[in-house]
């Protein structure tokens, strides 16, 4: 058995438990390359586990991941982990930079752990910093940055490596509506410019509204919405 | 309601020609639904009758009609009363939406076919909007993010009720 050729990601029957609490029951769900997709749901619902088995960080009990034709759930740690280092990029809500390090450090940082050279790894870094309206805090480190500044350096940390797949989990949800419009926006653009495919976790339908595509998950399940229901 | 307070507001600007005044109405306010030529000129008209402008000298201009319209103080006065009138909170209770999701519970149907259609609806539009949002002017951008913004409040009450479902029909059959 292999994924759908139509997807990249995709998720099939997975289920995962915490202890005897289920956060995933069965959950099916697919994006196509170059697709932005929006998972939806109330809190609790689920789907930020979702997105952590799509990445390979998290493993369910049961059901499949799969990534471009490889199956993800039944390899081993080191490999998920190269994995995600090769094909991933993440954009969480809160402290994701290394606040040791200058910001073009941080943005760096996949490329030098991929075994780039430091000189080549920060010039490419730095040449985010333009594209995403940084120019001038390249050495700056965390605390010196604003939320949406912080955000948009995550963002190009994510993007250095031209990732296949970004996940996004609520990266809008520590600012401020125009600031979170702003980071969106950028996301959107690069990932376009670049073909990635993004997996959006959001609660907020406006930061949902900038996908192609919205599922939402109910319970541990993408729920099909009735009106697909109704249409098939 | 706000064609003819904009004509006068755009006047009081600067006196105008009627087709120099549909075309800066269409600029601003227009927003791809262009102000019908008679529409402008039948309403100076009844501007004109009600004191708010006035016809200046005839001169030189674009179109047909050669008419300067001026504002005057009653006009002035009344685009200022305007302004700083609050418009009527939109809330009303009585939406389509909780209709809908009422009489869907009381036919013993289920809402949430309803809910979900609409909100594939309401996202759809977002979608155009944010979309808006992104490639238009400022202006554009302002227009989107008051339709973006009440969107979301109708999303935010479908997803509420979605969650209140249980006790809502165990209301309405009681």
């Amino acid at each position: 058995m292999s994924a759908d050729d139509d997807f990249l990601v995709q998720a099939r029957e997975a289920a995962l438990s915490f202890g005897q609490t289920p956060a995933l029951r069965g959950a099916n769900l697919s994006a196509r390359a170059g697709e932005i997709l929006a998972v939806t749901g109330p809190s609790g619902s689920g789907k930020s586990t979702l997105l952590h088995c799509l990445a390979g960080i998290l493993v369910p009990d049961s059901g499949e991941i799969w990534f471009d034709g490889r199956r993800v759930d039944t390899l081993g740690e080191p490999e998920r982990s190269t994995l995600r280092r090769d094909h991933f990029g993440f954009v969480f809500q809160f402290g994701q930079l290394v606040p040791e390090l200058t910001a073009e450090e941080n943005v760096a940082l996949p490329l030098l752990l991929a075994k780039s050279r430091r000189a080549s790894a920060l010039a490419e870094a730095r040449s985010w910093f333009g594209r995403l309206g940084l120019d001038g805090l390249e050495g700056r480190r965390s605390g010196e940055l604003s939320g949406g500044q912080a955000q948009r350096v995550a963002l190009a940390r994510a993007l250095v490596s031209r990732p296949e797949v970004l996940f996004a989990d609520e990266p809008t949800g520590a600012l401020d509506s125009l600031t979170g419009e702003h980071v969106m926006d950028l996301l959107v653009a690069s990932a376009r410019q670049e073909g990635t495919t993004v997996v959006l976790v959001t609660h907020e339908p406006r930061v949902a509204a900038h996908a192609n595509r919205e599922v939402i998950v109910r319970d541990g399940k993408v729920t099909p919405l009735f009106v697909e229901r109704l249409g098939s | 309601m706000t064609v003819p307070l904009a004509l006068l507001g755009l006047l009081e600007r600067e006196s105008s020609h009627g087709y120099d005044l549909k075309r800066d109405y269409d600029t601003y306010f227009g927003r791809g639904k262009p102000l019908p030529a008679g529409q402008v000129y039948s309403t100076l008209g009844r501007l004109a009758r009600d004191g708010k402008v006035e016809i200046g000298e005839t001169g030189p201009g674009s179109g047909p009609d050669r008419k300067r319209y001026v504002i005057t103080d009653v006009g002035v006065t009344q685009v200022e009363t305007w302004l700083t009138e609050p418009v009527e909170g939109e809330p009303h209770l009585q939406t389509v939406l909780f209709t809908k999701v009422v009489l869907a519970v009381l036919l013993e149907r289920d809402p949430r076919v309803y809910l979900d259609i609409q909100r594939a609806a309401h996202m759809e539009r977002m979608r155009e909007l944010t979309e808006l949002r992104r490639s238009g002017s400022t202006m554009d951008t302002l227009l989107a993010d008051h339709g973006v913004f009440h969107l979301e409040a109708d999303l935010r009450w479908m997803d509420q009720t979605v969650a209140r479902l249980a006790a809502l029909t165990a209301e309405v059959r009681a």
